[in-house]
């Protein structure tokens, strides 16, 4: 059963800022959720390998060959805020 | 004559008989879109300019007597979460609304070089998570057949673009059902290819190890054809099968004599649309006409994809929408103080309820102490629902069942309902978990608005998926109704 | 209660920079420095829709790694995201290894005070590097804002973790240090600690003499140099005691080092929540390294450098502690071996690349790799020395001439004018001279004053500049005192 409380520390973990409203609505659709999810239990998986990737493919390589990458204007054609090339970001800690 | 009405093969035929030019075809298209899009809306965004101005260079072509490949001059939409550069990518999402991505996705370079015209991006549900476009964080695409219905998800606008005629072909994205489901809607046929076919870079990721590109067409030939450009081994993709591509139109031959296709029982539930039940054992008794040998089948852990996929797709979810944080593009909360403070608004204010939903579920299923109980469990049942899969292909050529359990649903019948809203994906998310293909093809109506039936076939045996719908197509004219506008 | 009643237990964590050409998961250039945000692309910034593909070399470093710290190799590997949110970090996840890490179970040996120590490797891991934050401020917390700087994301790392066997922080230097000289042997890495190539977390606690429980511990991050380690560890212990000792409790957390003020802080952030929720990585397919693929790069292993102590010692006849100091570093090893091929006696090159030129690096803050000095000069030195050409005396102003200049030692002696005077009419002359300046050094000489003979040995050196044949000036300054 998923409390109000573990909302709100998935929601810190996710950084999501919820409203009062949307953190009793989440916890109500999560356990219904989970409630669906609670039949996986009754299955016997012991002996079971997860599948991670739907195909079996194993060592995947490019060979160690540097290539020009973007240009600096065009890495932060998109940034919501830059300086001297940089990204820029507000207070950390 | 109507050109956007054409399939792609057609539109070629008159292309290289030089009956048409691509500029005209183009034309056509975008006239129709001025048309009917206000009462459609699936598009994100149209890009006139660059389709007319890529039309004029195949023109060119044509011209200069060089041969073109089938795809060449026609009109065609993207699914907005496939990257196209200089070209905004917006997932449907606020928190990507003004996202100009620096590079091309593999498949719009691949349809690019085989001179296929982009007339607009497509509209979806948010991040593709949902099966109406109603989460689009945009606004709701309507269904071609019916404006009050939802045309499906999460590649509703894909779908609803080509039954309107807005494009010829487009390409979609389906991680548990989003291709075929809005095909099924739309009367369209949509194809789900065998994960790994399709290179998914440049694709914006929900859950890489279910999501695959795949196309929406008129017919099962456009869908061949579209399938010999956007298919094969990609080194960008490490999850690329490293596979040859056979030329999937050899397999139209119109014969299935023989040919073993099974049927789950599990996929035939209670509550299932009675038109929906009534079109589907139509067709089986059409394929049987045909001579195929149709038998009963069973995939004993159906009734746990469901919470398999809502597991998984949601994990990986979490993770691959963790960057967008207001940092490097995308929406940004400007006024906040500190850095977490800043990531929580922005994401909070970009991202819609739905994505919200699964991004909490999904962090929920990788928490500590929930990982093992709830995400590693989930993988080891996909295990079995893919076990499954590789007993029935032992005796099975193909399987088929409905593609959803009902017709296109009105707008907020299930919008308030998470997992009634899941549950018309019930029948597709199977084949994603397994990473085997599938196919929706138009089989009939019911109460007016199309019937899908969907063909799920063994990994990398697309070729089979379309020899079956190819030959059943034939046999109908399901395909060849056009929504009225 | 002393420090010295608690037993100290430390861990490391070591991140080592793989020099490979290209980043682990796309093309972008590896290159240290550069421009900001100009050694990147879609991929390495994270945009929407980019996918990883493994560089192949930084498997073969890994497993290169592994194999020089005597681990076994995984059969069966993946990667894994570690997920958390850091401007840093593009993604907001980071692709390392969690549950199957590319190698365990290794260990390296150490010596401290002449005792040997076995010292256990818990695991080698890749994993991807994150990017640089300039701050606006003094530091972190005095900044308003702080600016990105994404050349280093996706950088190689190997992440080595020790097993908590260490017990002091000159073992854990000592560690340190043997673990830099494999990393460089097997040319993995540059090691550059102040590029920060090379990163050294320590993970710290103290018990009780004789307890089976380890402590609670803390993690110390931020230690840029071996003396910053050692001080570090050094201040943690004692930070650890005196609360032990005040009857308090050690709270698990993260510090950081200040070199600069000499204290360790706490890094507790108060919405810090650690839950990285581990799992793989769908854009990345499992690794399966064969017998055949170990073997390959088992048999392309150079001599490690145990090896090659061991080899200086037996076959060169090295002192163990010489050979320790010379091995200790790959560059210093190979210069010492580049002296052998021009000069044959293996001590008294040890001597001078252990003495006088490690005091001249030292002295200019330089790497051997930096220095002027060839080889083939010392050699030639050397001989010089042996042959008597120059005096031990000189040989030190000549090493430090060409220590300055790269020149040539024999060009040096002979521009400068440098030869040892051996001609004994020549020395006997300024013998005589001496002599007879100094009436009263040699009155003490006749009354048994034998410190005498050392002053007007100096001054003979002093009138010929330190060329005159130290042995022969003793000689015959003897014979002309007796002579008297």
């Amino acid at each position: 059963m998923i409390t109000k409380k573990d909302v709100e520390h998935v929601a810190l973990l996710a950084r999501l800022e919820l409203s009062e409203a949307e953190k009793e609505k989440f916890t109500e659709q999560l356990n219904a959720i989970l409630e669906y999810a609670d039949a996986l239990k009754k299955l016997d998986t012991t002996n079971v390998q997860p599948t991670a990737h739907p195909l079996p493919i194993n060592n995947v390589f490019r060979e160690d060959v540097a290539r020009p990458g973007i240009a600096n204007e065009d890495a932060l054609a998109n940034a919501p805020e830059q300086e001297d090339g940089f990204f820029k970001v507000p207070k950390i800690v | 004559m109507t050109l956007h009405k054409l399939t792609a093969h057609e539109a070629h035929e008159l292309l290289i008989k030089k009956e048409v030019s691509s500029v005209e075809l183009i034309q056509a298209v975008l006239d129709r879109i001025d048309a009917v899009e206000g009462r459609v809306k699936a598009f994100v965004s149209i890009t006139r300019d660059e389709a007319l101005a890529k039309a004029k260079e195949v023109d060119a072509r044509i011209k200069a007597g060089e041969a073109i490949g089938p795809l060449a001059g026609v009109p065609m939409v993207l699914k907005d979460n496939m990257c196209t550069k200089g070209i905004k990518t917006t997932c449907s999402s606020k928190i990507l609304h003004n996202f100009v991505p620096p590079y091309n996705a593999t498949v719009v370079e691949k349809l690019a070089a085989a001179g296929a015209v982009v007339v607009g991006k497509a509209n979806l549900d948010e991040f593709a998570m949902g099966s109406s476009t109603e989460n689009s964080g945009f606004f709701a695409t309507r269904n071609p057949w019916n404006t009050e219905a939802v045309p499906g998800g999460s590649s509703g606008g894909s779908a609803a673009s080509v039954a309107a005629g807005e494009a010829i072909y487009s390409l979609g994205s389906d991680t548990g059902g989003s291709i075929r489901q809005p095909a099924s809607f739309c009367g369209v046929v949509g194809l789900k290819p065998t994960y790994g076919y399709v290179s998914r870079y440049g694709l914006i990721a929900f859950a890489s190890s279910l999501d695959q590109i795949g196309p929406f067409t008129k017919d099962v030939r456009d869908s061949a054809q579209v399938m010999n450009v956007i298919a094969g081994h990609d080194p960008k993709d490490s999850t690329s099968a490293p596979v040859e591509v056979p030329d999937f139109t050899k397999f139209l031959t119109g014969d299935i004599k023989g040919l073993k296709i099974g049927i789950p029982k599990e996929y035939f539930v209670d509550g299932m649309e009675p038109g929906v039940e009534a079109a589907v054992k139509g067709a089986i008794a059409k394929l049987q006409e045909l001579g195929a040998v149709v038998e009963e089948c069973s995939l004993p852990h159906t009734e746990y994809a469901l919470p398999v996929y809502y597991l998984i797709a949601p994990a990986e979810a979490s993770s691959n929408l963790a960057r967008y944080d207001g940092v490097r593009y995308g929406y940004r909360h400007e006024e906040a103080e500190d850095i977490i403070s800043m990531y929580k608004k922005t994401r909070s204010e970009g991202f819609g309820a739905e994505v919200k939903r699964r991004i909490m579920l999904g962090t929920y299923a990788l928490s500590s102490g929930y990982y093992d109980a709830y995400y590693l469990k989930a993988l080891k049942v996909r295990t079995l629902i893919k076990d499954d899969f590789d007993k029935a292909f032992e005796k099975f050529d193909v399987l088929l069942s409905p593609t959803a359990p009902s017709t296109a649903f009105r707008f907020g019948e299930k919008a308030d309902n998470p997992i009634q809203m899941y549950l018309s994906d019930i029948f597709t998310m199977s084949v994603n978990l397994a990473g085997i293909p599938g196919i929706s093809i138009p089989c009939g109506f019911s109460n007016g608005m199309p019937v899908g039936l969907q063909l799920m076939g063994k990994a990398f045996d697309e070729g089979t998926l379309f020899r079956v719908a190819h030959a059943f197509e034939q046999s109908s004219d399901y395909h060849q109704a056009r929504a009225n506008l | 209660m002393p420090v010295q009643d608690y037993e100290v237990v430390i861990g490391l964590e070591v991140h080592a920079e793989l020099k490979t050409n290209s980043k682990i998961f796309c093309s972008c250039t590896t290159e240290f420095g550069g421009e900001q945000n100009t050694h990147v692309c879609p991929v390495c910034l994270g945009l929407p829709g980019v996918l990883p593909v493994l560089n192949k070399q930084v498997v073969e470093f890994a497993v290169m790694t592994g194999l020089a710290l005597n681990c076994k190799i995984a059969e069966f590997s993946k990667f894994d995201r570690k997920n958390y949110y850091y401007p840093d970090l593009p993604k907001n996840y980071q692709v390392s290894q969690y549950d199957l890490p590319i190698a365990e179970h290794g260990y390296l040996e150490i010596t401290v005070n002449d005792e040997h120590k076995r010292i256990g490797i818990t695991r080698v891991h890749m994993e991807e590097d994150a990017g640089k934050l300039v701050h606006a401020g003094a530091t972190i917390s005095q900044s308003d804002y702080s600016l990105v700087d994404y050349n280093r994301t996706g950088v190689p790392l190997v992440e080595i973790v020790s097993e908590p066997d260490l017990r002091s922080p000159e073992e854990a230097k000592a560690y340190l240090e043997k673990l830099k000289a494999i990393l460089q042997y097997t040319e993995v890495s540059d090691c550059k600690m102040e590029e920060g190539s090379l990163r050294c977390d320590a993970n710290i606690s103290l018990r009780h003499w004789g307890a089976k429980e380890f402590g609670t511990k803390t993690e110390l991050k931020n230690m840029n140099s071996f003396k910053a380690l050692q001080r570090a560890v050094e201040y943690e212990i004692e930070r650890q005691a005196q609360i032990l000792d005040e009857g308090g409790r050690i709270v698990q957390e993260t510090r950081t080092w200040d070199d600069n003020k000499g204290v360790s802080l706490s890094l507790r952030s108060k919405e810090e929540a650690h839950d990285y929720r581990y799992f793989p990585e769908p854009d990345l397919v499992p690794l399966v390294i064969d017998r055949e693929w170990v073997d390959r790069v088992k048999a392309g292993l150079p001599e490690l450098p145990d090896a090659r102590q061991k080899r200086y010692v037996e076959q060169l006849g090295l002192p163990e502690y010489d050979a320790m100091v010379i091995t200790g570093s790959k560059a210093m090893a190979e210069f010492f071996e580049a002296c052998l091929e021009h000069y044959r006696d293996a001590k008294a090159i040890s001597n001078w690349v252990m003495g006088e030129l490690s005091r001249l690096l030292n002295a200019h803050g330089m790497e051997i790799t930096e220095s002027r000095v060839k080889p083939r000069d010392l050699a030639k030195m050397l001989q010089l020395l042996e042959q008597g050409t120059i005096s031990s005396k000189i040989a030190k102003t000549v090493f430090e001439e060409v220590f300055a200049t790269g020149k040539d030692p024999e060009a040096i002696v002979r521009e400068k004018g440098l030869v040892q005077i051996s001609d004994e009419g020549a020395i006997g002359a300024i013998v005589d001279k001496i002599v007879e300046a100094n009436p009263q050094s040699v009155a003490d000489f006749k009354a048994g004053k034998d410190r005498a003979v050392g002053f007007l040995v100096g001054q003979v050196m002093k009138e010929t500049k330190g060329k005159a044949n130290p042995g022969l000036v003793n000689k015959l300054l003897l014979e002309r005192l007796h002579k008297n």
